[in-house]
């Protein structure tokens, strides 16, 4: 074994507010493979932590939802270099999370970076299809526009670590929300890998947090929590989903509900729309002058 | 106040009431359930007033739990024939029904005024003008969905429930149920308690269309009937329009169901008014904002923001126009402001504004005589009003305007969100620049510059934040009724 | 020539000290929203007049009339005939009101004199090169002596709106100042033609010009350009005597012309003056309609009121 050289093991942290703190429970949980393996151990996040992750992403949304379209459409086709760049790992991380063999995984990776591209490119073209001038029966000119939600909570799908993790994250993000999501309670690992990259990307620190730990302690406080305006229940069984979606309604967030998805299907806009408000704006017309009303 | 009863002017308007004879209202009305009207199961009824007089004008079938199952069947088999139907089928039963209403639009006008106490005025120009072109505008969807940009085919959810407000009835019965069954859903509708009349008129006018039996229901209620047709099992689609601790308790009960649920709830609306603002149409905007309907609207301008350095100048102005607001019998075509819709909402007003008083907020109305009889609130407006305030946070939903300053654009937009709710705000300036950047800051789903309280039935309407989610109205209020 | 004669006399004297200062304050109005302006306008004609309030109101429109004449084709016994009507519009009912004056050209003014005399008729020229006002300064001020001179009461004059659109507000002002001197007694009604400023933003602007410079009356047209007197233009200029007043304690008279033909109208007229000066101006002193076939309409209307019958034109005199 004297060729054999002791690999150096990754300690995997959170990614709040562009940082990397380890929960501030000091907990962290085994993670192994399907067939029990360990893999690492991960951070347990608290209650806390879901707070600290808020207050991060209402600090990062004035920002990103504020940059251009255009903006955000490059912010994140750069991420999606960066995947490219790093694909023999995440393709590692998804064979042991998922159990797949090595070339079905670097095959879900590809769909992955793939995804991050398309929506890259609606950052600046939902606006067109969702939005548009209401042709309103007076003199006045009326404009909707889609508007991003604000911040939303994920759950990320418990199965697809990866190419899931990513299926609900970028379209929350194309449209200017910004976004904590919990990563898969059992593999949690490519998310939180995920983090590294985005921090090295040009995506502003807090658009996207990723808490790993337990989904149903770290959802409950998130779920119930005043300053967030939105939840995707994608990652929450039958009665998870329900008691969140109760606790939601404290402050009427927007609630997408549990769906059975195939991850590996382009998706539609349902996932860009599902956190847009839509914002109508009035102004009057009128005529060139004074030229009189009828009487 | 120029009331209509007393006052002292040199050209005194005489009384010009709308007659009243164009209306003939039954003693009583049953549930319109499955194209017929019908007893409740229980037997109970409630009696429905004039606001502005307290007489009484009907008595009405409330409807119950075994009410709510018998409508949602007939709703249920009715569904099947009439989402089958082709668009253009069901386009021509839309288009019948907007050419039947602009037809007894007079008398709806009329109804509606006795029933819910606003300004034959506001029945008359706004309401009825805006239920029959919202039924024409959907009318023309039926057959287009296709094109609508939800994807190909897309499909109708079910049966839907359907819950709707006393400050806009008919108009707010328009909003649920001409894409309802444009896109081919059926429906069970509750009017509110303190207004059933107007739907009850709507079910004739179904049958006047010859929509087919089934298709559209009415069950006249109080809270538990609207409660219990939220809770049915076999009910799709629910869409509420009112207050936002109902608009909580309805999205708890359709958790963990597959309930499709749209809400249009409470607001605070921020009318914010720069110093280069046009001064006279920004008084008219303030005076539409919040005295229109008797401030009884979820998208009122109820908070003006005012930059502190037209405060003066904007107040006497203010001052001098609501002074000219006529108050009085809402059948008079020359009312500018009607009765308050009931008891219960008098009630409310009137405890908020004590509490504004008691926090310190100077009060002022004009010098105003209210009819001994029914529900009145004389116009008021509030100075020295601050964020803290519960009149700065509370919706009202009645003719009282809380006025607060700011100093800069940021202040204001600061301000301005600083509220539970997103429905509506108002800006009002002459800078262009300053409009778009205002609006694009505002968390409220509409935004009128230089302008307040204008609706159309290509506009969606709709809140941000605990104003409640969906959007009714345009090419967007469509998607509240399929499955996409 | 004077030109702070007037504005010394009240609060805003300092505006016109200069032709920036009086830019700067003119441009510093508040803006006007077209459409809004508009919606208010409709809005209140909307009112409903009825009975009583429509008898006050005709009686009123009458006796606000300048029942006018302004053509080439005018003749002394057009102006004879014109003059008996308004002392006595309707020769079978003695209770209708005399109108508020007759209008006429100034070489007209003598023969309106006599036609009126000893009634409460009073005698309006216009002057100035009406209606275009394209002349210079000292003939236009010759026009108004004359009119002055032959006995008018009270004189129209037109303001020049090349100057005031070319930005040349001072000019326009100096010019009223001028002739408000030149009309000595003479009521002075300045004439904007808000057709030609074409803006609700101008029609502000020269409002408050006019008033500045001294003018009784502000009015909106001539009658001879395609868009003269509307309810939108009307309230806008009764907005701006209403805050002039507010600002200087001086009160100034409005007077629509122009395109107002029937009671219907003139009451909505009434009713926005009503509700935007409001009551001070409901007086013949204070507001005034420039309209000639608009009487004979009052009158059917009133005859209608008096006996339930509808009349006809058979039934008010043609002149």
């Amino acid at each position: 074994m004297s060729d054999a050289r002791l690999s150096v093991f990754k300690t995997y942290k959170l990614y709040v507010g562009g940082k990397f703190p380890r929960s501030e429970s000091g907990r962290v949980y085994e993670v192994t493979d399907p067939k029990g393996k360990w893999l690492a151990n991960a951070p347990q996040s608290s209650r806390k932590d879901a707070r600290d992750a808020v207050v991060a992403a209402r600090k990062a949304f004035g920002g990103w939802s504020g940059a251009t379209a255009y903006n955000r459409g490059q912010i994140l086709y750069r991420i999606a270099e960066m995947l490219e760049g790093r694909k023999d790992q995440f393709a590692r991380e998804v064979a042991d999370a998922e159990g797949l063999s090595k070339s079905k995984a670097a095959a879900v990776v590809d769909a992955a970076i793939d995804r991050w591209v398309w929506y890259a490119g609606w950052t600046d073209k939902i606006a067109q299809v969702v939005g548009g001038a209401n042709p309103v029966a007076g003199p006045y000119f009326n404009l909707s526009s889609p508007e991003p939600t604000g911040v939303v909570t994920v759950l990320a799908p418990q199965e697809s670590s990866f190419l899931g993790l990513i299926s609900v994250i970028a379209p929350v993000i194309a449209t200017g929300n910004t976004v904590i999501v919990i990563a898969s309670e059992n593999s949690p690992l490519p998310a939180l890998s995920l983090g590294e990259v985005l921090a090295t990307s040009d995506l502003p620190g807090g658009v996207v947090n990723v808490l790993s730990g337990r989904t149903a302690e770290i959802a409950a406080p998130l779920a119930a929590h005043q300053d967030v305006n939105a939840i995707d229940l994608a990652g929450a069984d039958d009665a998870l989903a329900k008691e969140l979606e109760i606790a939601a309604a404290d402050n009427l967030k927007r609630v997408l509900r549990p769906q059975p998805v195939d991850y590996a299907e382009t998706p539609g806009i349902d996932r860009l729309t599902a956190f847009l408000e839509t914002k109508t704006v009035w102004h009057p017309t009128g005529s060139l002058g004074a030229s009189g009303s009828s009487y | 106040m120029a009331s209509t009863s007393a006052s002292a002017s040199v050209f005194e308007y005489a009384p010009a009431p709308e007659s009243r004879s164009v209306v003939d209202i039954a003693p009583s009305y049953g549930l319109f359930i499955d194209g017929e009207f019908t007893e409740a199961a229980d037997g109970k009824v409630f009696k429905t007033v004039s606001p502005s007089t307290e007489e009484v004008l009907s008595e009405i079938a409330q409807a119950g739990e075994a009410d709510v199952d018998r409508a949602v069947k007939a709703a249920r088999r009715a569904f099947e024939k009439w989402s089958a139907l082709p668009g253009s089928e069901r386009a021509k039963y839309l288009f019948r029904i907007a050419r039947i209403i602009q037809e007894r639009s007079r008398e709806l006008a009329v109804l509606e005024t006795l029933d819910n106490g606003k300004p034959i005025k506001e029945t008359r120009d706004a309401d009825l003008p805006l239920v029959a072109a919202h039924f024409f505008y959907y009318a023309g969807w039926a057959d287009k969905l296709d094109h609508a940009g939800f994807g190909a085919n897309p499909q109708p959810l079910g049966v839907a429930g359907q819950v709707i407000p006393w400050n806009f009835p008919l108009l707010m019965l328009a909003w649920k149920i001409a894409p309802a069954l444009a896109t081919g859903n059926t429906v069970v509708l509750k009017p509110a308690e303190t207004t059933p009349l107007s739907a009850l008129f709507f079910a004739d006018i179904c049958r006047q269309a010859g929509l087919p039996k089934g298709v559209v229901n009415i069950l006249p209620g109080y809270g538990d009937s609207g409660a219990a047709l939220v809770a049915h099992p076999d009910v799709n689609k629910v869409a509420f329009t009112g207050s936002t601790a109902v608009g909580k308790a309805i999205a708890r009960q359709v958790a963990g169901t597959t309930k499709k649920v749209t809400l249009e709830l409470g607001g605070k609306g921020a009318n914010i008014v720069f110093d280069d603002a046009p001064i006279d149409q920004a008084v008219e905007g303030i005076v539409t904002g919040i005295f229109f309907n008797q401030g009884q609207v979820c998208c009122a301008g109820s908070r003006l923001l005012v930059q502190e350095s037209i405060q003066d100048e904007l107040l006497d102005s203010l001052k001098r126009r609501l002074s000219t607001l006529r108050l009085g019998d809402p059948l008079d075509k020359n009312t500018d402001i009607g009765a308050i819709n009931s008891a219960e909402q008098l009630s409310r007003i009137t405890t908020l504004v004590e509490q504004g008083e008691a926090e310190g907020a100077e009060r002022w109305s004009p010098s105003c005589e209210l009819p001994s009889s029914g529900y009145w609130f004389a116009p008021t407006l509030f100075t020295n009003v601050t964020q803290a305030h519960t009149i700065a946070r509370d919706e009202i939903f009645g003719p009282v305007l809380s006025v607060l300053t700011f100093r800069t654009p940021e202040e204001a937009v600061a301000k301005a969100n600083n509220s539970q709710y997103g429905l509506s705000a108002g800006i009002w300036t002459e800078k262009g620049s300053r409009i778009l950047a205002v609006a694009s800051k505002l968390r409220a789903g509409v935004i009128w510059s230089n302008t307040f309280n204008k609706f159309d039935p290509t506009s969606p309407f709709g809140g941000y934040k605990e104003s409640g989610y969906g959007r009714e109205g345009g090419r967007h209020g469509l998607e509240a009724y399929l499955d996409v | 020539m004077p030109t702070t004669a007037p504005a010394a006399a009240h609060s805003l004297g300092e505006v016109t000290a200069s032709d920036s200062t009086l830019r700067r304050f003119l441009h510093g109005l508040p803006g006007v929203d077209a459409v809004g302006l508009e919606a208010r306008a409709a809005s209140l004609g909307t009112r409903s007049i009825k009975t009583t309030a429509k008898a006050y109101a005709i009686d009123l429109a009458i006796s606000m009339v300048d029942l006018t004449t302004l053509e080439g084709a005018d003749t002394a016994g057009k102006v004879r005939a014109l003059g008996a009507k308004a002392v006595r519009p309707d020769p079978t009912d003695r209770t209708s009101p005399s109108t508020a004056a007759v209008c006429v050209y100034p070489d007209m003014v003598a023969t309106a004199k006599e036609a009126v005399a000893g009634s409460s008729v009073k005698v309006a020229s216009v002057a100035t090169a009406f209606p275009a006002g394209r002349a210079a300064l000292a003939v236009k001020l010759a026009d108004v002596r004359d009119a002055v001179a032959a006995g008018a009461d009270e004189i129209d004059m037109v303001i020049d709106r090349g100057a005031f659109l070319a930005g040349n507000y001072m000019k326009v002002y100096d010019e009223i100042v001028a002739v408000k001197e030149a009309s000595g007694a003479a009521r002075l009604k300045v004439i904007f033609e808000t057709g030609e400023l074409s803006t609700y933003d101008n029609i502000r602007r020269a409002s408050w010009l006019g008033m500045l410079a001294g003018a009784d009356f502000i009015k909106t047209s001539t009658g001879k350009v395609a868009v003269n007197a509307t309810p939108a233009n009307t309230l806008l200029m009764l907005e701006a005597v209403r805050d002039f007043r507010a600002q200087t304690g001086i009160q100034v008279g409005v007077k629509p012309a122009g395109g107002i033909r029937t009671s219907k109208d003139a009451i909505k007229f009434l009713v926005i003056v009503n509700e935007t000066a409001g009551e001070d101006w409901l007086d013949n002193h204070w507001f005034r309609f420039g309209a000639s076939s608009l009487l004979n309409d009052l009158l059917m209307q009133r005859q209608k009121l008096a006996t339930g019958r509808y009349s006809g034109p058979d039934y008010v005199t043609v002149d």
